[in-house]
C-alpha cells in the first residue's frame, strides 16, 4: 500500500512540477525502493510476457475448470458400428450324445459306444457291465446294458425345439430320432402323436414343435432366441453358399447379416452389424471436444485445465514447505553461528549428496505397491518433494543472514533488547525476501518439471486426477505417439510455456531486485 | 593446500556416512509387507534365488531383524568389504550389473557433455559481451527453454519427428534390429545411431544451466576492474574478451567442470529410459519400479559417493585455481 501511495504522490508532483523552483526537491521524482523494483521489472519485456503466460495458464486453469461443460472425470461415449458375432453355424460331424432320464452316461461310456458304433453295433464291457449298442437308424444308435436298461442314445441329426423356452423330453427325442433316420413320416411320444415332415418339421396337429437337422445353429449371445424361420433360411443361405443374407423377421424389420466360412473349424460365423455403444476413445478434436478425448473418453481439454491446476497446486504448495525449512532452518544457522551453524550445514550437505529422483522413485513404486489412493499419494508426493528441496533456500538464507546480522540495523536491535527469534524472523528475515522470491519462482518452474516427470513415470498424480504429466504419459503408448498428437502435444506445450513462464519472471525479478546485475 | 584437502576428504567422508545413515532408514521405513511381496514375486523370476533365500540375505545384510544402529554399522561393514548383495530383477551381484552398463552410460553422458560444453561458453560469452542485444534475448530465450524443457516431453517430440516421421533413427534401443549380422566397424555405427537422439536429448536439457552460468561469470568478470584498466591502456576488444576476460571466467567453469565429471558416471535416468539405452540409469529405474532393494540401495549409495567426488573435486579445482579460497 505505501508504495502505491508513494507511487502516486510522486505523479501528482510531477504534473504540477513547473511551479516549483529549479532547485526545489520536489521537483525530483521520488520513488520507492519497492516502485523502483516494480519499474525494472516491468521494463524487462522477457519478464512481461512471462508474467502474461503465467496470468493466462492461472485464468486457464482455475477458471477454466469452472467455465468448461465437463468435469474432470466425465466420460463420453459414442455410437460405433461394430461387426458382432450373431451366430454360429456347424454343420455336425460327430456323434452328440443324449442320457436317459434317470441315468448316467458317462465320458467313457461314450468313448466306448463310438468304438463300438464304428462297427455299426455290437457289445463292449466296461466295470463288468456288459453293454449293447444297437442300430436304430442312419447314423442313430441306442446304447442300453446287456439287461436291457436303456442308457441313452447317441446321434448325428441334432433335434431342436422351434418355440422358445420349450424342452424336449429324452422319449420324445429318441422317438423323434428313431422315425427321422428311418425315414418314417409319423410317431409317437409322451402319449402323443406327431408328424413328421421331409423337411425335417416335427408337427403336433399342424402345429410346428420341434425340428431336427444336421447343421447345428447356436446364437452368439445368451438372450437371443433363433427362430426356426431365421434358421431355415441360413441354412438355405449356406446351402446356396453366399456371403451376405438378409431376414425379415416376424415385427417385418430386416436385417443384414454377413456369413463368413472358417475352414479350421469347419464353422461358419453369422455376423452382423450393430451399433454399440463405446467409450469416445481418442476421439479427434471436434466442436463438442476442442482437443478430442483421451484414452478413458474423457475431455481433454478439461483435463487440461484440471491437470493445471493440480500442476501449480503441487508447486506452490512444495515451494512453500520448502521456504518455510529453508527460512526456519537457515535463518537460525545464519543468526546463532557456531556449532548450530555447522550442524545444520552439514544436515544441509547430507541432503544435497541424498539423490532425490531415485528416492521419489523408490517411494512411488513402494506406494503402488500398497495400493494407496490418489488422494494420499499426491499429499505424500507433495512432503516429500517439500523435504528433499528446502537444503538450497537453508543454504541462500543463511548466506544473506551471515552478513546482514554484521550490520547496525542489527546492533540497533540489540539493544533495544528484541528477541532472538524476533530479531531473525521480523529484522533478518524479511531483509532475504527478494533473493526468496527469485529463488521460489524459480523452484516452482522445477518443482512443477519434476512432478510432471514423476507423473509421466506413473509414480506421480494418478488418476483420476490429472496432471500435465500423466496425461503426457499416454505416449508410452507408441501408438499414441504416432497417430494422436492432439493427446500429448497441448499439454506439453502447457507444462514448457509455464515452466518457462516461471523461469523468465524469476529471471526479471532478479535483475529487478538487484540492479548491481545490470549495466 | 594439503592440509585444506586433508579436511575436505575427511569432511566429505563424514557427510557419506550419514548419507548411508538416511538411505538405510529409508530402506528400514519401506513396509516389510511390500519388501516381502515383492521378493516373492521376484523369486519366479527364471535363475532367480528363492524366497527364503533372497529375504535371508537381505536381513543378513542389512540386520533387519536387529535395532537400526548396530544394523546400519553391519551394513557399513559388508560394504565397506565391498558386498552390497544381489539384484533381485537381474539376478546378479550388484557390483557386476554395475561393471556391465556403466560403460554406455558413461560414454553417452561423456559425449554430451563434450557437447555442452562446446555449445554453451561460446554461446554464453557471445550472450555477455552483447549484453541487452538481440543475440542476448535469443541465447537467454532458449537457455531458459532449455531448463524449461521437461525431458519426456523433449524425447516424445524428437521421437515422433525423427522415428516416425522422418524414420532417421530408431524409436528405442541400443542396437538394430540386424546388429548381429553387421561387422564391428558397422556394429559401432548402429550404436552410434542409435545414440544420437538420447544425446541430443542430454545436450538440450542440460545446456540451458550452463550457458546461463557461463554468461554471469562473464557479465561479472567484465565489471571488474581489471577489465576497465584493460580497456583504458587501449588494448582492443577482442583481446580484452578473449585474453584478458575469457581466462577468469574459467575460474568458475573449471569447478563447474569438476563437479560433474563424476557424475557422468551415473547415468541419465530418465533419458535412458525413455530410449530404452540399458546403461546404469534404466537398469536402475527398472530395479527401484521392480521393488529390487539391494540393487537400489547399491545405486543410491552410488549415486551419493558420486555427488561428493564432485563436490569434492570442485572444491579442490577451485582452490588450485584461485588461491584466495586457501586462507578462508
Amino acid at each position: 500500500m505505501a508504495e502505491e501511495k508513494n507511487l502516486s504522490n510522486g505523479q501528482g508532483e510531477n504534473a504540477q512540477k513547473e511551479t516549483y523552483s529549479l532547485n526545489d526537491d520536489r521537483r525530483v521524482k521520488v520513488l520507492s525502493p519497492g516502485a523502483m523494483v516494480a519499474k525494472r521489472f516491468f521494463r524487462n519485456r522477457l519478464a512481461i510476457v512471462g508474467l502474461t503466460v503465467l496470468i493466462v495458464m492461472f485464468v486457464f486453469s482455475f477458471l477454466g475448470g469452472v467455465v468448461s461443460p465437463y468435469s474432470q472425470d466425465q466420460i463420453f461415449y459414442t455410437e460405433e458400428i461394430q461387426m458382432k458375432s450373431f451366430a454360429n453355424v456347424t454343420e455336425n460331424t460327430e456323434y452328440r450324445y443324449m442320457a436317459a432320464d434317470g441315468q448316467k452316461f458317462s465320458g467313457v461310456l461314450q468313448g466306448q459306444s463310438v468304438l463300438a458304433i464304428q462297427k455299426g453295433g455290437g457289445t463292449f464291457n466296461y466295470k463288468d457291465v456288459d453293454y449293447v449298442v444297437t442300430k436304430e437308424g442312419e447314423e442313430f444308435f441306442s446304447v442300453a446294458t446287456a439287461d436291457g436298461e436303456m442308457i441313452g442314445i447317441a446321434y448325428m441329426d441334432v433335434v431342436s425345439a422351434s418355440n422358445e423356452g420349450d424342452k424336449l423330453s429324452y422319449a420324445f427325442t429318441y422317438n423323434a430320432l428313431k422315425a427321422y433316420t428311418n425315414g418314417m413320416s409319423s410317431f409317437e411320444a409322451d402319449g402323443s402323436g406327431y408328424e413328421l415332415a421331409e423337411d425335417g418339421s416335427v408337427l403336433l396337429q399342424g402345429d410346428e414343435v420341434a425340428y431336427i437337422s444336421r447343421y447345428v445353429i447356436l446364437p452368439s449371445a445368451n438372450d437371443v432366441f433363433l427362430s426356426r424361420s431365421f434358421k431355415e433360411e441360413l441354412q438355405e443361405a449356406l446351402e446356396q453358399d453366399v456371403e451376405e443374407f438378409a431376414f425379415t423377421n416376424t415385427d417385418g424389420e430386416t436385417n443384414e447379416y454377413t456369413v463368413d466360412y472358417d475352414a479350421y473349424t469347419k464353422s461358419w460365423t453369422v455376423s452382423q452389424e450393430t451399433y454399440t455403444h463405446v467409450f469416445d476413445r481418442y476421439g479427434f478434436p471436434s466442436k463438442e471436444h476442442w482437443l478430442g478425448t483421451d484414452g478413458n473418453g474423457m475431455d481433454m481439454l478439461t483435463r487440461l485445465m484440471y491437470g493445471g491446476r493440480v500442476s501449480l497446486m503441487i508447486g506452490f504448495i512444495v515451494v512453500f514447505i520448502e521456504a518455510l525449512l529453508g527460512i526456519v532452518l537457515g535463518g537460525i544457522s545464519g543468526y546463532f553461528g557456531g556449532w548450530v551453524d555447522n550442524l545444520i550445514m552439514r544436515i544441509v550437505d547430507v541432503f544435497y549428496c541424498i539423490p532425490s529422483y531415485p528416492i521419489l522413485i523408490i517411494l512411488g513404486a513402494a506406494m503402488d505397491g500398497m495400493r494407496m489412493d490418489s488422494q494420499t499419494r499426491m499429499v505424500y508426493m507433495m512432503l516429500l518433494l517439500g523435504f528433499l528441496g528446502w537444503p538450497s533456500i537453508a543454504r541462500m538464507v543463511r548466506g544473506q543472514i551471515l552478513s546482514l546480522r554484521e550490520q547496525e540495523f542489527m546492533t540497533a536491535t540489540e539493544a533495544c533488547g528484541i528477541s532472538a527469534t524476533r530479531r531473525i524472523f521480523r529484522h533478518l528475515v524479511p531483509n532475504v525476501i527478494p533473493q526468496l522470491i527469485v529463488i521460489c519462482t524459480m523452484g516452482l518452474g522445477s518443482t512443477i518439471i519434476t512432478e510432471a516427470t514423476l507423473s509421466f513415470l506413473g509414480l506421480g498424480v494418478k488418476f483420476p486426477f490429472a496432471s500435465w504429466g500423466n496425461i503426457i504419459s499416454d505416449v508410452n503408448n507408441t501408438y499414441v505417439l504416432t497417430n494422436y498428437w492432439f493427446i500429448w502435444i497441448p499439454a506439453g506445450i502447457c507444462l514448457l510455456v509455464t515452466v518457462l513462464a516461471f523461469n523468465l519472471v524469476g529471471d526479471g525479478l532478479r535483475d529487478a531486485f538487484d540492479p548491481r546485475m545490470k549495466r | 593446500m594439503r592440509n585444506y584437502i586433508i579436511k575436505r576428504i575427511l569432511t566429505s567422508i563424514m557427510i557419506l556416512f550419514f548419507v548411508a545413515f538416511v538411505i538405510y532408514l529409508l530402506m528400514r521405513c519401506l513396509p516389510t509387507s511390500y519388501i516381502e511381496s515383492m521378493a516373492r514375486q521376484l523369486s519366479t523370476q527364471p535363475g532367480a534365488k528363492s524366497y527364503e533365500e533372497w529375504m535371508e540375505q537381505l536381513s543378513s545384510a542389512y540386520n533387519l531383524d536387529g535395532n537400526i544402529i548396530t544394523g546400519f554399522l553391519g551394513m557399513l561393514v559388508q560394504m565397506l568389504t565391498g558386498n552390497f548383495g544381489d539384484s533381485w530383477v537381474y539376478t546378479k551381484p550388484c557390483t557386476e550389473l554395475l561393471k556391465e552398463t556403466v560403460g554406455i552410460s558413461f560414454a553417452m553422458g561423456a559425449v554430451a557433455f563434450v557437447l555442452e560444453l562446446i555449445i554453451a561458453i561460446p554461446l554464453g560469452i557471445i550472450a555477455a559481451t552483447k549484453q541487452y542485444s538481440k543475440t542476448d534475448y535469443v541465447i537467454t530465450v532458449v537457455a531458459l527453454a532449455g531448463i524449461s524443457l521437461p525431458t519426456f516431453f523433449f524425447a516424445s517430440l524428437l521421437k515422433l519427428v525423427f522415428s516416425v516421421n522422418l524414420g532417421w533413427f530408431d524409436l528405442m534401443g541400443l542396437t538394430g534390429r540386424n546388429y548381429s549380422q553387421l561387422s564391428r566397424g558397422g556394429q559401432l555405427l548402429d550404436i552410434a545411431n542409435h545414440l544420437v537422439l538420447p544425446v541430443v536429448t542430454l545436450v538440450v536439457i542440460n545446456i540451458g544451466s550452463l550457458m546461463r552460468y557461463t554468461r554471469t561469470n562473464m557479465l561479472e568478470v567484465l565489471n571488474a576492474d581489471y577489465i576497465r584498466t584493460a580497456r583504458a591502456k587501449g588494448l582492443n576488444e577482442r583481446k580484452v574478451i578473449y585474453h584478458h576476460a575469457f581466462r577468469n571466467t574459467l575460474i568458475p567453469l573449471v569447478t563447474i567442470i569438476g563437479n560433474s565429471l563424476p557424475g557422468l558416471f551415473s547415468g541419465a535416468l530418465i533419458t535412458e529410459t525413455l530410449y530404452s539405452i540399458q546403461g546404469i540409469g534404466y537398469t536402475s529405474y527398472h530395479a527401484m519400479v521392480g521393488g529390487d532393494i539391494p540393487f537400489s540401495m547399491f545405486y543410491l549409495m552410488f549415486m551419493a559417493i558420486l555427488t561428493l567426488a564432485g563436490n569434492l573435486i570442485a572444491d579442490i579445482l577451485y582452490a588450485v585455481v584461485d588461491p584466495r579460497v586457501r586462507i578462508a
